[in-house]
């Protein structure tokens, strides 16, 4: 019975949708239990380590305000990232379809990729000054090369049998690349979103440490220049929670839109 | 219906050109079923291509109904070893996508397409499954998908790559069976590319076997037992060992031209050189 022992036990825990939800609550919770155990625990000062309730009473103190702030951030985000997408999925397509371009576009990608994107921020606030497009930029910076990857993956990895199928049926060529090569290639570029969408909130959080008046970034780095320790984790909180709620929306996107996609994984 | 004059097929190998077919003269009549069967490497799976259009000779002509083959014909319709199912399709679009693809062509309105695909679908025992996705599928109700596809045009010739290979034994026959009633009710030409020589004795009028490397038309087997056919018990059983062992002695022997022992079955690779 050595298979028995190997498989993971499945019952109503990992089956059931409900469990699905309240699991990862629990994950939280415990954590969030630990953290303030210790902080009674070992009595430790809330300028070094604030307790989860400082943090929240911290939030009360001023809500429109870290709301505000939070929705500025969001908006950065969201907006890299969709210029990613617009500017990061048509230069994959267009890679893909010619083994010279790729070749001399890949070094390319992978040096801007390479670069520290803290070491330019300053460099776009020269460029562009302090309004929202630095931001905006550092962001699509951030979400670029992971959708350019995973999208010009996904373009390569038709099967053959499928391509041949489209050939035998006299398909034009607009046909197999939108019929077939694009809807393939969909649930991998949707992996690349996803990535992309959690580098996107850093990208915003980088960009508003520079140059910047407005955002949960400048709020970080003003309670630093305060010792304001509670109100940088409460800034840190809204951007995490912001960050889970843009992943999970779009996963939930992906089953609503590629529902044929859930079994391969 | 299909004629081919000394075709010939030779790719650029990393180590030099290789011979896949050699001097294939073969002309497959209209409705007949033909067979390919040969040892893998053998050139079948090309020679199937060739008459698709999907790939152009080296040398030699192939002709489907009088003319010379250029391209894909829409009258002509390829089926592969894998269902090759798009998997965000439902059964009935699946079905479908031949019509999809080739719109303004039609003869028929789609809604007419839409019958004959729920039709085809319900022949081969899919009825109910319309608005399935193919992962809900085994293999075997996939290639049944695939062959409705591959029907939904009424083919003047069907070309089919080895469909069944992938399947069960059970479902393999299963899927012969009704391949061959299929047949019998429409007039469709039918080229069928095999290993099994069970498969080959059970569906072809006559059967064609190649040699492996390069391919050459070993020698052309007619099958005058009456349809329809069966496999295990059945009134023709000393037919069809009669022209099983011969066929496992075509395929047995060696290029040099000995023959093999009737009926033995070697390990493919013990006979390769």
């Amino acid at each position: 019975m050595t298979t028995r022992r190997r498989m993971p036990k499945r019952t109503w825990l990992t089956d059931s949708p409900v469990a699905a939800v309240v699991l990862p609550i629990i994950g939280l919770a415990a954590a969030i239990g630990l953290w303030w155990g210790a902080t009674v625990a070992f009595s430790i000062q809330p300028y070094l380590l604030p307790s989860p309730w400082d943090v929240v009473v911290k939030f009360f103190e001023q809500p429109g305000y870290l709301l505000q702030e939070t929705g500025t951030s969001l908006l950065e985000t969201i907006e890299g990232f969709l210029l990613a997408i617009v500017i990061g999925v048509p230069i994959a397509l267009v890679i893909v379809r010619s083994v010279i371009l790729e070749r001399l576009a890949y070094p390319l990608l992978l040096m801007v990729n390479s670069i520290p994107k803290v070491a330019i921020a300053p460099l776009l606030v020269i460029w562009m000054g302090f309004g929202q497009w630095p931001k905006v930029v550092m962001v699509l910076l951030m979400c670029f090369f992971p959708i350019v990857i995973s999208t010009a993956q996904g373009m390569k990895s038709t099967p053959t049998e499928l391509v041949e199928l489209m050939r035998s049926l006299n398909a034009s060529r607009a046909q197999e690349f939108f019929k077939l090569r694009l809807r393939y290639a969909m649930p991998q570029i949707f992996t690349g979103f996803k990535v992309a969408i959690s580098l996107a909130v850093i990208g915003s959080v980088i960009s508003e440490f520079v140059g910047a008046t407005k955002g949960l970034g400048y709020v970080i780095q003003q309670s630093g220049a305060s010792a304001d320790t509670t109100l940088a984790f409460a800034a840190i909180t809204l951007l995490s929670v912001m960050s889970i709620v843009l992943f999970y929306a779009l996963v939930l996107l992906e089953h609503w839109l590629l529902p044929w996609a859930q079994e391969k994984r | 219906m299909i004629r081919l004059d000394g075709v010939g097929q030779v790719f650029d190998g990393r180590e030099g050109q290789v011979t896949a077919l050699e001097k294939i003269d073969l002309h497959v009549r209209g409705g007949e079923f033909v067979t390919l069967i040969g040892r893998s490497g053998c050139g079948k799976s090309t020679l199937l291509r060739l008459i698709a259009g999907l790939l152009p000779p080296t040398s030699g002509a192939v002709q489907v109904a009088g003319q010379p083959v250029t391209g894909p014909r829409r009258d002509v319709s390829f089926m592969f070893q894998r269902p090759a199912l798009l998997p965000w399709r439902s059964v009935l679009s699946n079905v479908m996508l031949p019509v999809e693809i080739d719109k303004g062509q039609g003869d028929r309105g789609k809604a007419a397409y839409r019958d004959r695909a729920r039709q085809l679908l319900e022949l081969v025992g899919l009825q109910g499954f319309e608005r399935r996705l193919p992962h809900e599928l085994s293999g075997g109700m996939q290639q049944r998908v695939s062959l409705c596809r591959s029907l939904i045009r009424d083919p003047q010739v069907m070309l089919m790559d080895e469909p069944f290979s992938a399947l069960d034994a059970l479902t393999r026959t299963e899927l012969s069976e009704e391949l061959q009633r299929i047949k019998m009710e429409l007039s469709t030409t039918i080229v069928f590319v095999t290993h099994s020589i069970e498969e080959a004795v059970l569906l072809a009028d006559r059967v064609v076997v190649l040699t492996p490397r390069p391919g050459r038309m070993r020698e052309v087997v007619d099958i005058d037992i009456p349809r329809p056919r069966s496999l295990g018990q059945n009134a023709h059983l000393t037919e069809v060992a009669a022209i099983s062992g011969r066929l496992h002695a075509l395929l047995a022997e060696k290029e040099s031209g000995e023959p093999g022992v009737p009926g033995e079955v070697r390990p493919v690779d013990e006979v390769r050189p």
